[in-house]
């Protein structure tokens, strides 16, 4: 993964120098996002910690699914949509909403998990070897080997080891969640987008996904968009809030939803909001 | 209080009762159009049943067509469909299934993607003659491809070829835009998704609209004729399997043929009642085949759905 990122990087700038525990995974910076005639985000700036948990919170409608999807460049897939500003993956500085590199690329790069369970309708194991099979990966033992590590991060091995041949459609609405997970594992993702995971699933399904996303931030540097207060408040470690297409606060969670320093942030996360 | 809540309780019982009353004429609307259209129908097939059914016979099946019409087969006009069949599937199938994927997730949205889309729908319902005065004019002379069996399935597939078209792009279309997106998510490039996740799933679909095609096809006669398609053939094409290597042998394209539909028209235009007989059964038999080919597509597509599900 690495090589390919350094062949396929136009521009490499200098990384900030930062102490490894507070290393930047990305930088969005004067990030413009229009759905043809429509701007839906207005000059976003934010980092992206490493292995940290980054919410994004705000009303609806407010461009936070817009955003994390630029990341992994699924705009593409619809005419009209055009990107302005950059979002730096650290540490070349590959600028992943750029024209000049191949969305493809940048979906190698980044795992995304949406907001309805979407697997594929094939069997539980090839949901999860499917993002290895696309990098070429086919050597047996090894695209086993993956899957199960993937299944065990997304914590769902106990309940479907036994069942792996059987199809992903099978399972429950929260482990087909946990499944599309697994899937965006596999390929050992430098981030991972989720946008809002939980809001399909019931509240012990939602429990279970909160307490594997605290674990996973370990390994992999998590993007997320939720809805729920209580969920960016107890998994995440930054926290941005939006509102109309611009990002109004950025900063640590803690200080955030105790301290905010915009009249907007404390409105929204006390619900006295519009 | 309890007052405004009866009221309301009185409102919504009513709303209830006009709903009710609403969907029983829609039903009773529904079963007599039901009727009337299953009677017509029925009566056509009965009509062709009574007069054909005591006519079929294994001989029926294996002779030539003849002057006499107790001694007349339809031999060579089965065997000539099936193997245009073959033809019209094994053209227009590929072609039409690659033209509406590329439509659907290749081609860029554009006033020309627009004016192909419009010509594409368009194309289904130009009649069938002119397709085959177009096969007339381009194979039949230009080409002096002769009345073959080649010609006979080409100048059907382009005729059911918008037909296939038009259904795989729908069936493309029915797909949850999170499926596409979740396999683009994973990092596959526009091949292998639509490879491995979109044909698989819009197979159903693609296959329903090649059925509706085919069996569109296989009644067609006016096309046929129009290329000069022979209505006395007393001889069979040779055949596509040989005893000798290479074993398989493409002759058969470039033999002269006749197809049930024509063998049909032939008869009933003779003044003998006998043949008028022959015409019955030889549509019975033909009703057969496309009966054939919508249990074979359902047994498919059955078989698809235990494996492939959305
Ligand atoms: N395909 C699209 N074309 C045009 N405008 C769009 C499109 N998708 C979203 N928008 C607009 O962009 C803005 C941001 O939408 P977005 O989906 O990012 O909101 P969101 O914050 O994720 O909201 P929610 O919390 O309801 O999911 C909205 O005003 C929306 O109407
Ligand atoms: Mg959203």
């Amino acid at each position: 993964m690495n090589e390919a990122l350094h062949i396929a990087s136009p521009a490499v700038t200098t990384p900030t120098p930062l102490s490894p525990e507070a290393t930047i995974r990305a930088r969005v910076s004067n990030l413009d996002f229009w759905y043809s005639k429509f701007q839906a985000l207005h000059s976003v700036s934010m980092p992206i910690h490493n292995n940290k948990v980054t919410a994004i919170i705000g009303p609806s409608g407010c461009g936070k699914s817009t955003l994390l999807r630029c990341f992994n460049r699924i705009h593409d897939l619809y005419p009209g949509a055009r990107y302005e500003g950059a979002i730096e993956l650290m540490p070349d500085g590959l600028n992943l909403v750029s024209r000049s590199v191949d969305p493809i690329l940048v979906r190698l790069m980044v795992g995304m998990v949406f907001q309805k369970p979407n697997p594929f309708p094939k069997s539980i194991f090839e949901n999860v070897a499917s993002g290895l099979y696309v990098r070429g990966l086919r050597n047996r033992s090894e695209v086993e080997g993956r899957v199960e590590k993937a299944l065990k991060q997304a914590a769902i091995w106990d309940e479907v080891q036994d069942r792996l041949k059987k199809p992903a459609y099978e399972l429950s609405g929260g482990q087909q969640q946990r499944l599309c997970i697994a899937r965006a594992l596999a390929p050992e993702p430098k981030l991972l987008l989720l946008d809002e995971p939980t809001s399909a699933l019931d509240p012990i399904a939602t429990a279970k996904i909160e307490s594997l996303i605290a674990d996973l931030a370990h390994d992999v540097t998590v993007v997320i968009v939720t809805h729920n207060m209580g969920q960016a408040a107890r998994i995440s470690d930054q926290t941005a809030f939006m509102h109309m297409g611009k990002l109004i606060e950025f900063g640590e969670t803690e200080q955030i939803f105790t301290n905010p320093t915009v009249d907007q942030t404390r409105d929204y996360i006390t619900g006295r909001f519009g | 209080m309890s007052d405004i809540a009866i009221r309301a309780g009185d409102d919504t019982r009513r709303l209830v009762q006009v709903k009710r009353r609403q969907d029983l004429i829609f039903g009773v609307v529904g079963i007599l159009v039901l009727f009337v259209v299953m009677g017509l129908l029925m009566t056509l097939v009965a009509d062709l049943l009574i007069d054909g059914l005591g006519r079929i016979s294994p001989e029926f099946l294996t002779s030539f067509p003849s002057r006499r019409a107790a001694a007349a087969g339809v031999l060579s006009a089965w065997v000539g469909t099936t193997l245009v069949m073959l033809v019209t599937a094994a053209i227009a199938i590929p072609l039409g299934v690659g033209a509406g994927l590329y439509l659907e997730e290749y081609a860029s949205k554009n006033l020309l993607s627009d004016i192909i889309e419009v010509n594409v729908s368009n194309l289904a319902g130009v009649p069938s003659i002119i397709y085959g005065l177009l096969a007339l004019g381009f194979f039949v002379y230009a080409l002096d491809m002769g009345q073959t069996i080649l010609v006979g399935g080409l100048v059907l597939s382009l005729l059911i070829l918008p037909i296939v078209i038009v259904a795989t792009r729908e069936a493309v279309r029915a797909i949850p835009s999170g499926l596409r997106e979740s396999a683009y998510g994973i990092g596959a490039n526009r091949w292998q998704v639509m490879w491995s996740y979109i044909l698989p799933s819009a197979r159903p679909g693609i296959l329903t609209g090649a059925i509706v095609g085919l069996s569109r096809a296989i009644g067609e006669t006016a096309p046929i004729i129009t290329i000069g398609a022979l209505t006395y053939i007393a001889f069979l094409p040779p055949a596509p399997v040989t005893s000798t290597p290479p074993w398989i042998n493409f002759e058969w394209l470039n033999s002269p043929f006749t197809v049930m539909p024509i063998q049909m028209f032939n008869w009933t235009s003779r003044p003998q009642a006998e043949f008028h007989v022959n015409a019955a059964a030889t549509g019975v038999l033909l009703l057969c085949m496309t009966l054939m080919m919508n249990g074979f597509a359902i047994y498919l597509r059955y078989r698809l759905r235990r494996t492939v599900r959305t």
